[in-house]
């Protein structure tokens, strides 16, 4: 695999990195954040269950891979799979400018495919208490903690387009639409949470 | 705003899903062989059934894959959904489904 297609020096720039201000001062302190996570690696992987392939690349996770809708395996911090679909996911982890290669060694020539998708989506990070408010707000997804419980992972829309959205913790989630609709999101998500600015009366 | 149960990922919204046309019109055996008029009713020629009709349907906002579903063209309700390549399910109850 080509990991020289990584750029790696200091002129990079993150999809959402112009927004990082405008992100910090739309933050309420103890009840809403929001960040960018910059330059994080992601893998698509796609084999059908039961297939030898399939076995293969969910050793080499070392989490397995999900079966169904909303599974992830794994842990935002370390490495985790997402379902996408029944024979696709998309492993997230910190940045690794390996995984791709060592997953595509993996795979081999079963039938399936890895690809380096890391600069296809950004990713940005919403927490606090009402970070479920905001994102009900365009939404169409049961977030309810009984549907969408921690470390639940879904393809659904926000505030018109696609993405994909992870609820990393009690009351943290991930936003990750493709990169080109980064800088949509980001406003759209800052118009969301001026109304948390003022006190409850 | 109608759910549609995704065989995949269970109830979704309708306007994550695409419309495929009847299902179960077999692509022929040897499309070389066929008259322009045979291959005319291939291409353009359905069902346009008023009642149960079986379709395809595309989860392009979730999941991407295809599956069928029966639905009633009079009243929109879907009555079943199953995989691709399946065959066609009985319907026993035509009213008062799920939905
Ligand atoms: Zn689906």
């Amino acid at each position: 695999m080509a990991n020289d297609t990584l750029i790696k020096n200091e002129t990079r720039v993150s999809p959402a990195a112009h927004l990082y201000q405008e992100m910090a001062d739309a933050s309420v302190p103890g009840a809403l954040s929001l960040s960018e996570v910059a330059f994080s690696t992601k893998v698509s992987v796609r084999c059908a269950p039961g297939s030898a392939g399939f076995d293969a690349v969910a050793t080499a996770t070392g989490v397995g891979l999900p079966q169904k809708v909303g599974e992830v395996r794994g842990e935002v911090d370390t490495v985790a799979v997402l379902w996408l679909g029944p024979d696709e996911f998309l492993v997230a982890a910190p940045e690794d400018a390996q995984l791709a290669a060592k997953l595509d060694q993996t795979l081999g020539e079963n039938p399936g495919q890895v690809v380096d998708l890391s600069a296809n989506r950004s990713v940005l990070e919403l927490t606090g208490a009402k970070a479920p408010l905001v994102l009900r707000k365009s939404c169409p997804a049961d977030l309810h903690p009984r549907a969408f419980a921690v470390n639940h992972a879904i393809t659904t829309s926000l505030a018109n387009i696609p993405v994909l959205l992870w609820r990393t913790g009690e009351e943290s989630w991930r936003i990750m639409p493709r990169a080109s609709f980064t800088e949509h999101t980001v406003r759209w998500l800052i118009d969301a949470m001026i109304e948390f600015r003022t006190e409850t009366i | 705003m109608m759910l549609i149960d995704c065989p995949h990922c269970g109830p979704r919204n309708e306007n994550e899903f695409g419309y495929g046309g009847e299902a179960h019109v077999a692509y022929p055996e040897n499309p070389a062989e066929l008259t322009d008029k045979e291959w005319s009713r291939y291409l353009f020629y359905r069902g346009n059934k008023k009642g149960v009709f079986a379709e395809r349907w595309v989860h392009s906002g979730g999941c991407r894959k295809w599956f069928n579903a029966l639905r009633d063209t009079v009243s929109y309700e879907f009555l079943a959904v199953y995989g691709a390549g399946e065959a066609q399910p009985e319907i026993q109850q035509l009213q008062g489904g799920t939905r």
